[in-house]
């Protein structure tokens, strides 16, 4: 099975840094034949990323209100993804639920999609990621791993 | 992109509101008072946080002031960088290789590539289809949005390729590049670029079929002239109304005027009035110096100058996709890397005036510098804020004309009237709704 990691999100958003951070920090751990990317998100790029691909597994930021650092796990292989958890920040791309969504109708999505969601605390411009939220990358990492086993 | 719409009607009174103007780039506002079926008032009422790009440039070196004034735009910053290297070189008096210029019109064929793709395709069409967005219309043309997004890559990786990643490309500077391509590294680009003549013509004839409404002004177009090539880089200031201006007389004919409905400052022509600056002006200007294939698809959908429709700026837009993709071909063509990429500058104590046309219209900058080469002052003057009295006017005779619509249609065909211009509302930091009262 052909499978893609896609870390998204802007390193100078705060957290919203943090899938950028687990697919770097993955690339130490994950066998050679799985692609990890990182990527702002921009449709027309995630579609080139994850094309031949049989899985994608993304990680991104989310604001759900949960506690900063929660992580969890969306099945959007047959579902969209909340568009309101993966809100539009930018006034210049969609946004990752767009762009999935968009990817489903041309037909050009994975057989398989998951997307791993970490609530973020802190958005503002400038790099690096709350305690909280950098604290829960070991955890995704752990999950991303035994996700890619199965 | 959320678009929430609003509508109240009270006796003969009727307010119509837009609360998120979708598909462009940036946030807006608009506001139009009817009194008994006359326009009496239309605003493009703008809501500007300063973005201090002016004033904290004081103090900077020159040599920053590419890579500081490309963060003002994350869908043009090449034209940013173009607009203050070319200010700097005139003034410095340097003169760079000429494949360093075959260069740096590369580089902003990706940018024009990728910035036409993306409003043609994603941001203008649906309004001509009737869909409330790509996504919607990505249903039924999904032919149509692939080719959009797969055109828009191509751009994004030519600026990748020369620049180091896409938004806010690090390789232009002062006197050339810190980096300049092999010939090897360019030439995987060449069937890409070959896909995406065949993929602009398809767009050419594809656009010039959407029905367009009807508004004809007359207006005055302003875009660069070059005299070998179709106007892109400093060259001269032209317009269909006798302007012919070196980049070094700007401010002596246009100036920038604070409107009390607005903090956003309106750039006019002096005794003038406003102007029109884009592929529509481009297009209109400087015609005979496109290529003979985009002359003969233009002629082919019978879209020739001079044309006044600012509805039909779509096709323009489309003819110069097809353009850059060539000039792209052209470039890779002939390219020999030049001996260095690029030559020595010495700073002197001047005034330095840089202009180049942005996906959206003329970019004028202009620097102050002592003998150190550190700027003491800067203005930069966008092209969405050079076509907002432009845009007023339209809307005000549009609304004029069209009085009796529906107030869906209306405000709908209203916001369709401000995307004509691709406004990059993002580069002025405005905020869009669209407010309609009647009264």
């Amino acid at each position: 099975m052909r499978q893609v990691i896609v870390g998204i999100g802007n390193a100078f958003r705060g957290d919203d840094g943090i899938g950028r951070h687990v697919a770097r920090r993955l690339l130490d751990f994950v066998p050679p034949d799985v692609v990890v990317l990182e990527e702002n998100g921009e449709a027309a790029n995630l579609m080139a990323a994850w094309d031949h691909a049989d899985r994608a597994i993304l990680i991104d930021a989310m604001t759900t209100g949960a506690a900063p650092g929660t992580v969890m796990r969306f099945n959007a292989t047959d579902l969209p993804l909340p568009r309101e958890m993966f809100p539009h920040f930018s006034t210049h791309t969609y946004s990752v639920s767009e762009s999935i969504e968009l990817a489903r109708t041309l037909e050009r999505l994975p057989s398989r999609v998951v997307v791993y969601g970490i609530e973020g605390k802190d958005f503002e411009t400038g790099a690096g990621l709350s305690p909280e939220v950098e604290r829960a990358a070991t955890n995704v990492i752990d999950l991303i791993l035994r996700e890619i086993r199965r | 992109m959320k678009d929430k719409k609003k509508s109240q009607s009270n006796g003969n009174t009727r307010t119509i509101k837009c609360d998120y103007l979708a598909r462009v780039e940036g946030e807006g506002s608009f506001h139009v008072k009817i009194k008994d079926g006359t326009v009496t008032d239309a605003k493009l009422v703008i809501f500007e946080p300063p973005r201090f790009f002016e004033a904290f440039l004081r103090g900077r070196r020159y040599t920053e002031a590419p890579d500081i004034t490309s963060r003002i735009c994350g869908i043009c910053p090449i034209a940013y960088q173009m607009s203050s290297i070319h200010g700097f070189e005139s003034a410095f008096n340097v003169t760079v290789h000429p494949q360093i210029r075959q260069l740096r019109r590369l580089f902003y064929c990706g940018e024009y590539i990728e910035s036409h793709a993306l409003h043609i395709f994603m941001l203008h069409a649906p309004d001509f289809l009737g869909y409330e967005d790509a996504l919607q219309m990505a249903k039924d043309y999904g032919d149509v949005v692939k080719m959009a997004l797969d055109l828009k890559k191509l751009g994004n990786d030519i600026v990748r390729l020369m620049g180091g990643r896409e938004i806010h490309p690090l390789s232009a500077c002062v006197g050339g590049f810190y980096k300049v391509p092999t010939k090897k590294e360019l030439l995987p680009l060449v069937e890409r670029l070959k896909w995406a003549v065949e993929a602009s013509v398809k767009t050419i004839r594809l656009v010039a079929t959407f029905p367009f409404p009807d508004l004809e002004r007359d207006y005055e177009f302003v875009a660069i002239r070059e005299p070998d090539a179709y106007g892109l880089i400093q060259g001269r200031l032209v317009s269909n109304k006798g302007l012919d201006i070196a980049i070094s007389e700007y401010e002596d004919h246009f100036q920038e005027i604070h409107v009390k409905h607005s903090t956003s400052l309106h750039s006019t022509i002096i005794e003038r009035g406003p102007y029109f600056v884009g592929p529509l002006a481009r297009f209109n200007l400087n015609f005979e110096q496109l290529t003979p294939l985009a002359k003969k698809e233009a002629k082919g959908v019978k879209f020739v100058p001079p044309n006044r429709n600012p509805f039909k700026g779509i096709i323009a837009r489309a003819v110069e996709l097809l353009y850059y993709c060539e000039e792209a071909l052209r470039v890779i063509d002939q390219y020999q890397p030049p001996p260095a990429p690029r030559v020595e500058v010495t700073p002197v104590a001047t005034r330095a005036c840089g202009c180049s046309e942005a996906p959206r219209g003329i970019l004028y900058h202009r620097y102050t510098v002592d003998n150190d080469g550190i700027i003491r002052s800067a203005k930069i003057v966008p092209p969405t804020s050079q076509n907002q009295p432009t845009i007023e006017q339209d809307l005000f005779e549009f609304v004029q004309n069209h009085v009796d619509l529906p107030k869906d249609k209306l405000t709908w065909q209203c916001e369709q009237v401000i995307r004509n211009y691709d406004p990059c509302i993002s580069c002025s930091c405005h905020f869009l709704k669209l407010h309609i009262d009647r009264s």
